[in-house]
Parts: structure tokens; C-alpha cells; sequence
């Protein structure tokens, strides 16, 4: 699966309610939820994100709370791929779960710069900026979740397993 | 080899006779737990799974706690969808409005998390029922859905830190002054993707209200879960709430920790978080003063009994300070009907605050106190992140209910010393 994108940067410690704020949970069709993506985090951003894009952001990002309706609503944005030095656990397994390929790499995290056009190779791991000629790579998934996004996600994933079962 | 209560718990429910950090296993589950915000979308991946069952109708737990009491047509929608799953599955611990609570006062309470057990809840902060020696942690939705389908659910075996808290607390401090404390200290992921054991003569002493405070907030520092090992208080609390058998599991002497950290309590003051992040914490000495519009005292952190009648101790007989508001929410109905009756509502209202009927409400900005740009809220619950309460531009300091109830009297964050008098 390849991956191209301008990069978005975004801070430390990102939590969910700053990805999808509370008060618009009241719903979780994705492309309502897409319309206020990062929005208490940078309220311009849903407005002027570009198909592909990649979220930079820094450590811990999606802290907080459980809401799949984070992951889901930069999904739905239209983002391509998150890249950050370490993500919360929740969201990190919500993030593969629902298919929003995401990369943990300190070195990536730490040298791409806003408006960076990028390319991401995700079963190698590998980062490409194609703006200053950088490569990183990121920690690849371990092979139980590369499981799980094979199928396509983790609901594909039970549906085979509780066949074999029955 | 020696093994953790997390590590114990695990290999129990994985069928193992041992695991260790870093191993991915597929484990049992005890409970599921959703609420009318996650169980939703769960619900909508569970049915992709084309399945006339969950995997034990008695096993599966859905409260309606976040927008309830419906605050609006859609949060009635998501309600709905809750309800209509819970009859057409006989889903029997089903808690419509008038029984509910919030979800991590009323599963304890009602019996349904146990020593040893092994949970997953679709909310982040599952991690309250470590209090009790239970391994519990939240998921999102569609992990949620496998584990109603299938009753397992995978984990990586997390490494544990362990945390001794020494010596006796000083008045007015508990649980939640010490989790405070102990995220300021170690910062919002200082125990990412482990497991936070708390352990030490001040974790004996706090009671098991304290304890699911603290094992509530362990999400906070980014821990998978929190846990305490069960003694003598865990069986009074749940040897007559329990339908079923249960276990107590304890650390090895010599099991492996990443990490130890020690505290000696009796230095540790009254705590308050600073906006944005719980981490921002500091004694109440250096808040002093700070300006109020709203206290809220309430939420899955400190909405139970002994909470309600910290603040009562404080609230009783004074008058709510007439700068602000002050928003009482009881965890549940249990909580609610206790307080009546020990006249702790009555003391509330007098004063002039506001008692809400058991919701999440202004805990996370869904309703029942909304603040407005440039607001300034104190509450006992556990974030304070940008716009949790509100508008983007509001603020949320965070403490326990001592300080919350003080500060409600004098208008602006205060050491409940101030109001009640020294005693030391
Ligand atoms: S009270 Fe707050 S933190 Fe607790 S479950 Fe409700 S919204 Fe979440």
C-alpha cells in the first residue's frame, strides 16, 4: 500500500477530545465527524486538509479518552496515514482496527516539516520525504496486527475466526 | 518465575501457566462494558458480524451515562440504538435511565466487576475496577464488538511500574490528590502501554472509594491499567455485592517491575491540576486565589458516597459564594438516594448549589454546565484538556472534593484549611 501526502504538523500529547471535541459525539456518521477533525487543535484544518494527507504529530498522540470517533473522523478526513513518536494505546489499536494506517518513528516525527510532500511505504516501514530527499523508518506493525489489517480490519478478522469455530 | 497481579490475571484468563511483557495472548473475558456513546458504533460493527447472540447476554454491560438524560434529539437516537440491542439480544444488565449511573460508580457498586476479573469497556476509563484487583481496560468500539461476539479479546502483556506511597496522608488529602501527584510527577504518558501497581501503607489506608480514584486516573499518565492488590476492605466491599465467584491475585515479592517509584504522602498537599493536561499538577498553596465561575463535584472520579460527604463536611451550613455556580452529580442512583438520605443534598441545596440527577454531563462539555469562552471551571473530574467542558477557550483545573467544596464557599481555589480551620 503506498502513500502520498503533504504533511500536517501537529504537537505533543494530541488528545482525542482535541481530534473530535465531545460535543459533536452526538452522532458518528464519519463525514459529519470529518467536518470538525482537529478542530480544538486547529479549527482551520478541516477546512483546508488535501485527499492524502498525512498527519506529523508529536509524542502520546490521541491521549484521552476511547472514542473510535477519533481515528475515524481523520479517516474520513481524508488522511492517509498518521506518523508520530509514540501514540496512546487505545488509539493506536483503534486506529488499526478501523484500517488508519499509522507509524510510530521518533526520527520521522522529528524532521518532517509543515507543507512537506512525503511518501509512505507501510510494509517496509519506510518514510520517504520527497521535498528534502530524507528516509526514516518506523517500527513495522508485529505480524498478529499485520493479521488484522490483511483482513481488513478487526471485525473481518472474527468474522474468519468464528467460521473456523463453527 | 516470579509474576505480577497483572501478569497473574492475564495468564489466568490466557490459559497460561505464565506470561511476560511484550507477549501477545488472546485471553477470556468476565465483563464487556459499553455506554450511549461507544456502544453505538460497536454495536453497528457487531452487526457485520451477522450474529443472533453476544457471547453471554449476562456478561454484556450497556449503560446510557454520557448524554443522558437524552440532552438532545441525536444523543436520543444513540439511546435508542442502546435500548433497542439491549432487548433484542436480552441483554440483562441494561441500566435505563432511573437506574443508571455513571458506569464506573455503578459496576463496582452493583457487583458486577470482581477480584481477578478480566475487562474490557468501550471508555477509557475501565481502568477504575483495577481498584478492586481486577485487570480491566478500555478499548474502542470495534475491539468492544469483537469481544461481545466472541467473549476474548488480544492484549499485549503490559510491563508493570510499581508505585509505594509511604506514611499517612495529611487532612483533606486523598485518592485523588495522589494520583494528581504521581501524574505530575511521572507526565500524561509517564506509564504508556503499562501497568500502574499501587501499593504501600497509604494505599491501605485510603478506602475503596480512594482506590478506584486512583485507578480511574491511571489512564491518565497513559497506563493500560491500573491495579491494587485486594485485602481485607476489597472483601468487605464485595463479598456482599458478588453473584459470582471470584478470585484475589497478588504480586510475587519478587516479581519483575520496570520501574519502582516511592512517595512519602504526608509531604503531599491538597493537589490541583492546571489547564491543559492532568500532569499540570501542583499543591493547592500555589492555586490560591485563582477566580471561579463553576465547581462541579461529580463524575466517574469523584462522584461516590464518601466524596459527597467530603464536600457536604465543607458545603453544610455555608452559602455557596455568589460568583459562581456549583454543580453536585451523584454517581449513581444508590449514591443519590444514600445522599438524601444522610441529608447531604439537602445541605447542597441550601447552600445554593445545583444537584443534578447521575449523568457524565459537564465531565466531558455533553451538558448540564457547559462553560462559555473564557470560563473558568473547578471539578473533581480527570481531564482538563483544551474545550473538555466547553468552549475551546475555557478552562478546567482539576482536584478532589475537599478543595472543590472549599473553593465553592470562597469563590477562587482555596486549601479547605481556610475555610474549616487548621489542624495542624
Ligand atoms: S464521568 Fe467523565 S470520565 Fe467518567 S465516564 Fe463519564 S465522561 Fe467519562
Amino acid at each position: 500500500m503506498q502513500i502520498k501526502g503533504r504533511v500536517y504538523k501537529f504537537g505533543d500529547d494530541i488528545d482525542t477530545d482535541q481530534i473530535i471535541p465531545a460535543r459533536y459525539m452526538n452522532t458518528y456518521d464519519p463525514a459529519e465527524l470529518a467536518a470538525h477533525c482537529m478542530e480544538d487543535a486547529d479549527p482551520s484544518f478541516a477546512g483546508r486538509v488535501e485527499p492524502g494527507a498525512v498527519i506529523v504529530a508529536g509524542k502520546n498522540f490521541g491521549c484521552g479518552s476511547s472514542r473510535e470517533h477519533a481515528p475515524i473522523a481523520i479517516k474520513a478526513a481524508g488522511v492517509s496515514c498518521v506518523i508520530a513518536p509514540t501514540f496512546a494505546r487505545i488509539f493506536y489499536r483503534n486506529a488499526v482496527n478501523i484500517g488508519l494506517p499509522i507509524l510510530e518513528s521518533p526520527e520521522a516525527a522529528e524532521a518532517l516539516k509543515e507543507g512537506d510532500q512525503v511518501e509512505v511505504d507501510l510494509a517496509k516501514g519506510l518514510i520517504k520525504n520527497l521535498t528534502s530527499g530524507g528516509e526514516y523508518h518506523a517500527t513495522p506493525f508485529p505480524p498478529f496486527m499485520q493479521g488484522i489489517i490483511e483482513q481488513g480490519g478487526l471485525i473481518n478478522y472474527v468474522r474468519e475466526r468464528m467460521k473456523d469455530r463453527a | 518465575m516470579s509474576m505480577t497481579i497483572t501478569e497473574k490475571i492475564m495468564a489466568a484468563h490466557a490459559g497460561k501457566d505464565r506470561v511476560s511483557p511484550g507477549e501477545l495472548i488472546n485471553c477470556r473475558l468476565d465483563l464487556t462494558l459499553a455506554n450511549d456513546v461507544t456502544a453505538p458504533v460497536a454495536i453497528k460493527e457487531f452487526s457485520k458480524l451477522g450474529l443472533d447472540h453476544v457471547f453471554d447476554p449476562d456478561r454484556v454491560v450497556l449503560v446510557p451515562d454520557h448524554f443522558t438524560p437524552n440532552k438532545d434529539i441525536k444523543s436520543a437516537e444513540l439511546a435508542l440504538c442502546v435500548r433497542e440491542f439491549a432487548r433484542s439480544y436480552s441483554i440483562t444488565n441494561y441500566f435505563e435511565v432511573g437506574k443508571m449511573g455513571i458506569e464506573h460508580c455503578l459496576l463496582p457498586e452493583q457487583g458486577l466487576v470482581l477480584p481477578g476479573d478480566m475487562i474490557i469497556g468501550a471508555d477509557s476509563h475501565t481502568c477504575t475496577y483495577g481498584a478492586l484487583g481486577a485487570f480491566a481496560t478500555g478499548v474502542g468500539s470495534t475491539d468492544l464488538a469483537a469481544g461481545m461476539a466472541t467473549g476474548e479479546c488480544w492484549f499485549k502483556v503490559p510491563e508493570s511500574m510499581k508505585f509505594i506511597y509511604h506514611g499517612k496522608m495529611r487532612p483533606w488529602v486523598g485518592g485523588k490528590d495522589l494520583i494528581l501527584y504521581t501524574i505530575g510527577d511521572i507526565g500524561v504518558d509517564g506509564a504508556l502501554y503499562r501497568a500502574m501497581e499501587f501499593t504501600g501503607e497509604a494505599i491501605q489506608d485510603l478506602s475503596i472509594e480512594g482506590r478506584l480514584t486512583m485507578c480511574n486516573m491511571a489512564i491518565e499518565a497513559g497506563a493500560k491499567n491500573g491495579i491494587i492488590a485486594p485485602d481485607e476492605k476489597t472483601k468487605a466491599y464485595v463479598e456482599k455485592r458478588a453473584k459470582r465467584p471470584y478470585r484475589f491475585y497478588y504480586s510475587d515479592p519478587d516479581a519483575a517491575y520496570a520501574e519502582v517509584k516511592e512517595y512519602d504522602v504526608s509531604r503531599i498537599e491538597p493537589q490541583v491540576a492546571f489547564p491543559h493536561l492532568p500532569e499540570n499538577s501542583r499543591p493547592v498553596s500555589e492555586a490560591q486565589g485563582i477566580e471561579l465561575d463553576q465547581v462541579v463535584i461529580g463524575s466517574c472520579t469523584n462522584g461516590r458516597i464518601e466524596d459527597l460527604r467530603i464536600a457536604a463536611q465543607i458545603i453544610k451550613g455555608r452559602k455557596v459564594n455568589p460568583r459562581l455556580r456549583v454543580i453536585i452529580i451523584p454517581g449513581t442512583q444508590e449514591i443519590y438516594l444514600q445522599a438524601l438520605r444522610e441529608g447531604l443534598l439537602e445541605a447542597f441545596v441550601e447552600a445554593g448549589a445545583v444537584v443534578s440527577t447521575p449523568t457524565c454531563g459537564p465531565c466531558l462539555g455533553g451538558h448540564m454546565g457547559i462553560l462559555a469562552k473564557g470560563e473558568r471551571a473547578l471539578s473533581t473530574t480527570n481531564r482538563n484538556f483544551v474545550g473538555r467542558m466547553g468552549h475551546p477557550e475555557s478552562e478546567v483545573y482539576l482536584c478532589g472534593p475537599a478543595v472543590a467544596a472549599a473553593s465553592a464557599i470562597t469563590g477562587m481555589i482555596t486549601h479547605p484549611e481556610e475555610v474549616m480551620g487548621g489542624a495542624d
